[in-house]
This record gives structure tokens, sequence and C-alpha cells, in this order.
């Protein structure tokens, strides 16, 4: 029997707030709350909710709050390991490094604010998984994000890419957090719905976690940070509905950023944190003050009592269900012992913050709210947060689909390899990021060891000689053709990311954006994609240890491509393991790991050159793939790779050529001399070079070591053929297999690949005029 | 031992790299805050990189009247050594240390790269371990990084040899002046070379370990500023 059974009626008397409108079934509807729910709230509290405990079960109940449509399938990942200090269910899970040092990490979204104020959705996303990750006393080292967008064809599209690119910058730029990675893609599908997941990465001492839970009666909740005002109220619901014509009606609701504040409420959280003051800290993100204290008093199993007309509001005359659901941003909720909460002001002061006291810790289990006394919310905490309604929609995958993975493109007139590789490096999701990552900070902090550009980014543990590698990955149009494959695919590529810089995959944290749950075409493409991811990471021993689920990603067209995004750390045992993705020194060997079957389902030659998204994409052995992971970190660590770079969109073709281009500030191109013939050169040659089977990588090492590295490989069971040799500067990338041979000049790819996106975005400045 | 003071404006976020870099170079670093009135017997003050105050209004507008700055000010009238960094170049030219200001990049956006730029002038406070012109690469990050000045003042400072810093225009890899900084300037100083504004980081580059120690000399040049006041008196 838990404290919620035994709540007497008397205890849950709450009364309407003056002025407040009447719950009405109409009233209940503006809620997204159904009957169903409804009727459940009735039985919750014995008699009829106010207005204002509508407004909160509206907002805990939301899909964003309560995951009620996705919580029965995210049970199935695997969240334990050795590694794990805290799993899913805090703000931010936290895997153990080494010699004490522990990461937290988490992924969050904020497309819908993005889909309809690009600037403020971006930026104040970036300030949200901020929040997150230092309310578990980790400080953020490092961030990534993952954007989708349509075609840069349309101006509205380049407007919404230059505005989020814009806001997540200048976010963490002012906070001075580094951007170490990220990806961006451009599909049909994202027209009206981008996407933008950002990821945050903090390192703590273990012994310095501290966790969301309230405990201690008669402790006080106290409100640290910026003034709370009218912005974002039911942002939380306006996540949880699919986006419309209307939804540019809401962008008022869409929160307003203030990274300096931020800055200043990491400095005083960590202070808080590490110096002993509070018990427990919980960010104010989605649904805000509700949220907060409703959660961290139903993880502490206690209850709480605060008055809303404590809180410091920007403007007179808000209302307790303002007060209760506004979104403001850069606030925190603390949890402080009474004989503390002068020193925890005192700090909070000397960042210029506010910290006030709004409430204390209760033993009836009550979740209550008054305002100047006037009690309008008394609902059973541990209820309002536990039993928020779960639903087990119908899975069903759709006729089109199935038939789409049978289906092959139409034939092409006159492909030319050539042709076709130029075409590719010229497409906006192939292409360089350079003037996307050119616009955020990689290098504050001093510690960037492999930064964007590379296929994961690298910082130093400060004070260390080890490093975290980190990555996010989603290949979206593997996840539409075959949800689960997609979804082990997923991981893989994180994995081989992370191992390519010679680091040891640790574990995950996933961002789910699909579409409506209540569509069982959608439901499928969840949870077969769930079942990917989890599968892949019980493989290879990489746990997830929270995230976030986005539906409703819908535009007037329909759903979004399914794109579970994935963000991995990994740990970097020695800084001098690192590798880089970019041939290195002429006469190199170069070594292609992994089997090519030459499988186009799926791939970015049919999506991209024959606009044709559909066949079967390759599966994903996953043993293989655990076996190339532990190959690629036990040469790093012998130190003999100069270079290794994952084979993923374009294939072996584009991998090659990317290796070929150099990085973004290379003097110039360095050519390379490859025959596949002993690879698989029976292969016709577009699959041969534009196929996409995974577990596939190129590396490069010292002619002298190039048979260690093919006899380490068969040792691990790895499929490895000398392929090659690096060239010289400015030379040419020739490819041959059989008795075909193709060749480009490095220098050129080298400048279609960096201008791909600048050429797209000349005319951005008139783009926004037109939107303004 | 130098004494390195390090000021921390509220909005600073290149505080603790620029403090352990001049550590790592054997100064004694350590912070003052923006409210402290104290330089605590500074030799040589730093002004950090960020955002001192969110920088709502211009960059470094408003931290020039914060109370430590009254005694950078005071410091640098009586000789002190000040070097500035980005935010902290800012708020020189702000609080009139240095001539000029800094503007909105000509590309209209934050740029964050690695650049070449050439040590043009060897005996100040922040460059005077290096013991010849030298080229090196430094990671900028700055959305206001274009220097301009009046044409007096700009040929007073070529004439004068008050360029500390310049953009490379002839680097291939870094594309020469990433801001539209006028005559590609990265980075000046008053005449005694007592006081310097560079926009780049040499802070972030001092390590081999991460790929790059090209920023090392300048702080090996905060470290033993003592023997450049010695040769200046």
């Amino acid at each position: 029997m838990t404290t919620a059974d035994i709540i007497s009626p008397a205890l849950l008397a709450a009364c309407a707030f003056p002025g407040e409108r009447l719950v009405t079934p109409e009233v209940v509807r503006e809620h997204n709350l159904n009957q169903f729910e409804y009727d459940k709230i009735l039985g919750l509290l014995g008699r009829a909710p106010t207005l204002t405990e509508l407004g909160v079960f509206s907002a805990l109940w939301s899909e964003h709050c309560s995951y009620k449509h996705s919580k029965p399938i995210l049970r199935k990942f695997p969240t334990t390991g050795p590694a794990v200090v805290q799993g899913p269910g805090e703000n931010a899970g936290v895997l153990r490094l080494k010699d004490g040092w522990a990461v937290a990490f988490k992924i969050e979204s904020h497309n819908h604010p993005s889909a309809v104020e690009p600037y403020q959705g971006a930026a104040t996303g970036v300030g949200g998984i901020l929040r997150d990750v230092f309310t578990m006393g980790a400080r953020p080292i490092a961030m990534l994000n993952s954007l989708r967008f349509g075609s840069l064809d349309t101006a509205r599209n380049r407007y919404l890419f230059a505005g989020v690119v814009r806001g997540v910058g200048d976010y963490g730029n002012c906070v001075g957090i580094p951007t170490l990675g990220g990806e961006v893609s451009f599909a049909e599908g994202y027209t009206g719905n981008p996407l933008v997941n950002a990821m945050c990465v903090g390192l703590l001492r273990e012994e310095q976690l501290i966790t969301a839970r309230a405990h201690g009666v008669g402790n006080v909740l106290l409100v640290v940070g910026a003034r709370t005002g009218r912005d974002g109220i039911h942002g939380a619901s306006f996540a949880s509905e699919e986006l419309s014509e209307k939804s540019e009606a809401r962008r008022p609701q869409v929160q307003v950023g203030d990274p300096f504040c931020e800055k200043l409420l990491l400095e005083a959280s960590l202070e808080l944190i590490h110096g002993g003051y509070i018990v427990a800290i919980q960010d104010m993100g989605a649904a805000g003050l509700t949220s907060s204290s409703a959660e961290m008093a139903a993880r502490g199993g206690v209850g709480v009592q605060i008055d809303t007309a404590l809180v410091p509001t920007r403007e007179p005359g808000m209302t307790p269900y303002e007060i209760l659901l506004s979104e403001s941003q850069e606030r925190m909720l603390v949890v402080a012992e009474p004989g503390r909460v002068a020193e925890v002001q005192a700090v909070c002061a000397r960042w210029e913050l506010g910290a006030t006291p709004i409430g204390h810790v209760t033993d009836d289990g009550v979740f209550r709210v008054a305002h100047d006394g006037l009690t309008v919310v008394a609902i059973p905490g541990q209820r309002l947060v536990d039993d928020a309604p779960v639903y087990h929609p119908e899975a069903r995958e759709a006729e089109a689909a199935i038939a789409r993975r049978s289906a092959a493109p139409p034939a092409r007139a006159a492909a030319s390899i050539e042709g076709d590789l130029r075409a590719l490096l010229d497409t906006p999701t192939i292409a360089s990021k350079r003037w996307v990552y050119e616009q955020y900070d990689s290098t504050v902090q001093a510690s960037t060891a492999l930064g964007p550009g590379s296929d994961a980014g690298v910082a130093q543990v400060p004070g260390t000689s080890f490093g975290i590698a980190v990555t996010v990955d989603c290949n979206s149009r593997l996840v539409a053709l075959d949800p689960y494959e997609g979804g082990k695919a997923t991981v893989a590529e994180a994995a081989r990311n992370i191992a390519c810089s010679g680091a040891v995959p640790l574990g995950i944290t996933d961002c789910l954006n699909f579409g409506n749950p209540e569509k069982p075409e959608v439901f499928f493409q969840f949870r077969e994609a769930c079942r990917g991811i989890a599968d892949a990471c019980l493989a290879f021993g990489t746990p997830v240890t929270g995230g976030n689920v986005s539906f409703y990603n819908e535009n007037p067209n329909g759903a979004i491509d399914p794109t579970p995004t994935v963000g991995m750390v990994g740990l970097l045992e020695s800084l001098d393991h690192r590798v880089s993705s970019f041939f290195r020194n002429m006469g190199d060997a170069i070594i292609v790991l992994g089997r090519t079957e030459g499988v186009l389902g799926g791939s970015a030659l049919w999506a991209e050159l024959d606009r044709f998204v559909g066949g079967a994409p390759a599966p994903v052995d996953l043993q293989a793939e655990r076996r190339l992971q532990r190959f690629l970190v036990a040469a790093a660590r012998e130190r003999l790779l100069r270079s290794a770079h994952d084979c993923s969109e374009g294939g072996l073709a584009v991998a090659l050529a990317e290796c070929a281009i150099g990085g973004p500030y290379a003097p110039s191109g360095i050519g390379a001399t490859v025959d596949l013939t002993p690879h698989a050169g029976a292969l016709d040659p577009q699959h041969l070079l534009f196929g996409e089977d995974h577990g596939r990588v190129v590396i490069t090492c010292s002619r002298m070591q190039a048979d260690r590295v093919l006899v380490l490989a068969g040792e691990h069971g790895v499929p490895a053929v000398a392929a090659g040799t690096v060239g010289e500067r400015h030379g040419s990338l020739v490819i041959s297999a059989d008795r075909s041979s193709w060749q480009w000049p490095v220098d050129e790819l080298r400048r279609i690949f960096f201008d791909a996106i600048p050429r797209r975005l000349q005319h951005v400045a008139t783009d926004a005029a037109l939107e303004a | 031992m130098v004494r390195v003071a390090v000021v921390r404006f509220p909005g600073s976020n290149c505080d603790e790299d620029a403090r352990r870099g001049a550590e790592q170079s054997g100064a004694q670093a350590y912070f003052v805050w923006h409210r402290d009135t104290s330089l605590q017997g500074a030799d040589l003050v730093v002004l950090p990189g960020g955002f001192s105050y969110g920088d709502y209004l211009r960059s470094g507008a408003i931290a020039r009247f914060s109370p430590i700055m009254q005694a950078v000010q005071a410091h640098a009238a009586a000789g002190g050594g000040v070097v500035g960094i980005c935010n902290g170049f800012q708020i020189l030219c702000e609080a009139h240390l240095l001539p000029g200001a800094l503007m909105r990049n000509a590309g209209l956006t934050f740029v964050s790269k690695p650049v070449d730029v050439m040590v043009e002038r060897t005996d100040t406070v922040f460059t005077w371990a290096f013991d010849r012109k030298t080229p090196v690469r430094l990671p900028v990050a700055h959305g206001e990084g274009r220097f301009v000045a009046d044409a007096e003042t700009l040929a007073r400072l070529e004439g004068e040899g008050q360029v500390v810093l310049r953009y490379l225009k002839s680097s291939p890899t870094t594309e020469g002046n990433p801001n539209g900084s006028s005559n590609d300037i990265a980075g000046i100083c008053n005449a005694a070379g007592s006081i310097v504004g560079i926009m780049p980081h040499p802070e972030r580059v001092v390590d081999p370990r991460l790929g790059s120690a090209d920023g090392l000399l300048f702080m090996r040049s905060l470290a033993g500023v003592r023997a450049l006041s010695g040769a200046a008196r």
C-alpha cells in the first residue's frame, strides 16, 4: 500500500480560483484530455477538478511528460550494466568512466517550437538539455545536435535551417559549451516539421551526483533564476499534438531564451550542489513548476505544498494556473533544509540570481498549491505522476510500406560512376556541414581533441590523459523502409563512429521522433525501431540511460520519416589513441574492413539521384559489428591506425572520397589509388561503389604495419582486404574494380563537398526577409 | 612568480581556460570577480573571452563600468600589463584602453574556426616569448570581431607598429580574414606594448596532446612578463 491510497478526501479539498472558468466538457477537450482520462481524474480526486487542477493533469498527462503511448515499449530497453551509475528516470543518465569520473548525458527534442519560431525554438532546446545535465551535478563539456529539414530548394526551409543553426549556436556559444559533433539531413518528409534534437554531455565526480528527489519533511522549495512570465504556457501539450496551419498561432507559446542567465544558473547550481547546500534540484522544463515539483515529490514519495503567490513573476496579476504552467526559461526548483536557505540565497545572489522560497515538503503525500493561502490544487502526488494513463495502441505496418521494400527504381539513363559520386557529394545531406559547425564554438574549454567533421567528437577529461568520444546518428530512410533493421543500423552506426575514433562505446541516449502514435502504421514503426535499438544495445553492451520521445511530428502531408536519433558516448583510454577520419600520409596502406554485398535498398544513390526511396535495406549483423568495434579499439590501442572512417550513406565511394577530401582546414585533398577487386570485384560497379551494407570501415596504416593490421583483423574475425595506397596532395582518387577504373581530381571533389551547402544558402538573408 | 589576475565577469566563459593556460606556463594565476575592487597585487591582468554581461547592448559595453574595471584602468595607467582576449579585447576598446572598435562580423554570422595569423610585434606583454615574427594557427570564435577604426587611427597603428596579430590573407586553408577586419587586423596594442587585445584564442591551443601548441608562447609571455617590465624600465 502506498501513501497515495490512504489519503483521506478531507486532505484533497480545493476550490476554484476567483474568476476562473468552469470546467465544462468543452474545457476538458481544450486541455487535450479524453473522457477516459477525465473519468480517471474524477476517480482519483473523488470530486470534479478545479480549472487549475485540470491544467496540471493536462500537462503531466500529456504525451511529452507521461510517455503514455511509449512507456510499455521503452521498458524493453536494456538499462543496466556495470558502467551505469544512473539509468532512465532522472534528468539525465550517468555512466562511469574511470578514476572516479562519470559522464552525464541526454538528448532531447524541441521540434514543435522550432517549426514555428526556429531561432528561439532551437535556442531554448539547447538551454533545456543543458539544465538537464547540470542539475545532475555535472559540468557540461560538449553539445551535439541532430537536425532535419525539408529540401533547401524552398525559401521556407532555408529560413528554418538558418534560423535553427543560429539559435543553437548563439545559446551554446554564450554559455561556453563546445559543440563537438552533429548531423543534418534534408528530406521532403520534414517540410513543415523540422526536427531539432540537442544533446548535452557533462562530467562529474561520481560522488558529486545529485538527484531530483524531494525528501525531508519541512525542507524548503525555492525557485532559482529567471522570473516567471506568461510564455510557453502549455508547451508540453503543444508538443503533444500534430502541427497544422493553426500551429502558427502557437508562436507566443514558444519560450524565449536568455543564455546569459543560463550561464549564471549553471555556475550557481554547480556551486549549490558541490557545496552540499541543497538536497535536490530539478530543471523547470516542460510544464514548468508543475512537473518539476510534482515529479520531485513523487520520486521522493512525499507531498509538497507551494504558494504560487510567492513565485516572482514578470507581470502582476498572473493566476496560479499561469504560474504553474508557464515554461519561462532558465528556472530551477531547489530543495534545501530550512537552516540552509540563507546560504542558498547568498550563493545565488553572488551569481546575480534570485532564490525565493515558495513552499515546503510535506508528509501527507499531497501535491497542494495555494495562492495567497487559498488552496486551488490538492491532488494525490504519487498518483498524479504514476497513474498517468498508459495506452497500448494498435501496431500494423502499412501496405504501402511493405510494397515499397520490394520495389525497384526506374532504370537510369546513362548513369556514370564519376558523375554519380560528384552528384552525391553535392547533396546537402552528404556534403560537408562546415557552414553549420563554423557557427558553433567548438574549441571553448580548451579540451577539444577531435572537433566537428570527424566520425566522432573527442574531448579530454580535464587534467587527465583520457577522453570522451561522442556522436549522434540516425539514418531515417532505413528506419522508414524497415524499422527494425533501421533501429539496429542506427545504434550500429553510432557505435562504429565511436570505435573509429579509437574509443569503446559505453551507452546511449535516444530521441525518438515519430508521427502520431494513434496511427497503427506509425506505432508499428515506433515499436519495431525500438526493438531494433534494444537488440543492438544488448549485443553491444551499451545500455540506454535515458532520452526523450517526440510523437505527433506530422504536418498536413502526413507523418515525418521515423527518426530515432541515437546519441552515444564512449571512453577513449588515452588521448594518444585517438584516430581521425582522413587520409594522412602518402604511401600509407588503405584497408577495407567488412563485407560488401552491394545492397542499394534505401541507399542515398537511389534516394538522392533517382528520387526513389525504396528497396529492402541491408540487414545488420550485430555480432559482426561488435567484432569490428573491438578490432578498431584494439588497433587504436596498438597505435596502428593513421585514419579510420565509417562507411555509411553513399557507400564505399563516398567514404573513400571523404577520406581523400580531408578535414575542413587541410591545405588540400590527398589522392589515393584503390583496387576493390579483391574486396568484392565481382559486383556490378554501381552496387559495389554505392551499396550501403553495414559494418564497413576504411582504415589506413603505415605500409610497414599493414601485415600486422591484417593479422589483428583476422584474430578479431573481421574481414579485411588491403585495397590500395594513399597518394599525393592535390592528386586524384582512382578506384578500380575488375577491369574498370574511375578517377576524380581530389581538389575538385573537395570544392564540391564544401560548396554544396553555402551555394544553396546565398540568398538566405532574402529568405528571412520574405518570412518577416 | 608572476601574478596573473583573470577577471571573471558573470558571463565569462574562457576564464578557466586562460587561468589554466597561464598557470601551466608557470604563472601564479587566480580569478578576481567583477564586483571586486582590488586586483590583489597582480603583475598582469587578463580579460578573458565570453559574454561578460550577456552582451545584450554591445559586446563589452556594460563590462567597462564594472567595479573591477576601475582597478584595471588604474593598473593600466601605472604601466601594468593588461591582456584582452576576444570579449576581453572588446572590453578594452569599449574602455578606451585600446583604440578602435569591434563590430559584427562581415559575414553576419558567428565564426568558429582556426585562422592563420602572423605575430607581427614581439615586444609586448603577450608576445615577448616569440623571438621573431612568426606565423601561428589559432582558433577564433566570435560574432563581433571585425576591427574598425578611423583612417587616422589605422595609420597610427600601422605606423607605430601597434598591430600585434594580423590574419594571413594568403592562407589557402583557413581563407584569411574571417570577419572583414580593417587591414586584416586580429590584435593590437598600445604604444608601449603593455596593453594588448586580440580576437583569436591562444589559451585554447596549449597542449600538443590535443593537436596543437601554437598558443603556448603567448601563455609563456604572460608568465614571464616581469622580464619585459624590467627591460622596459
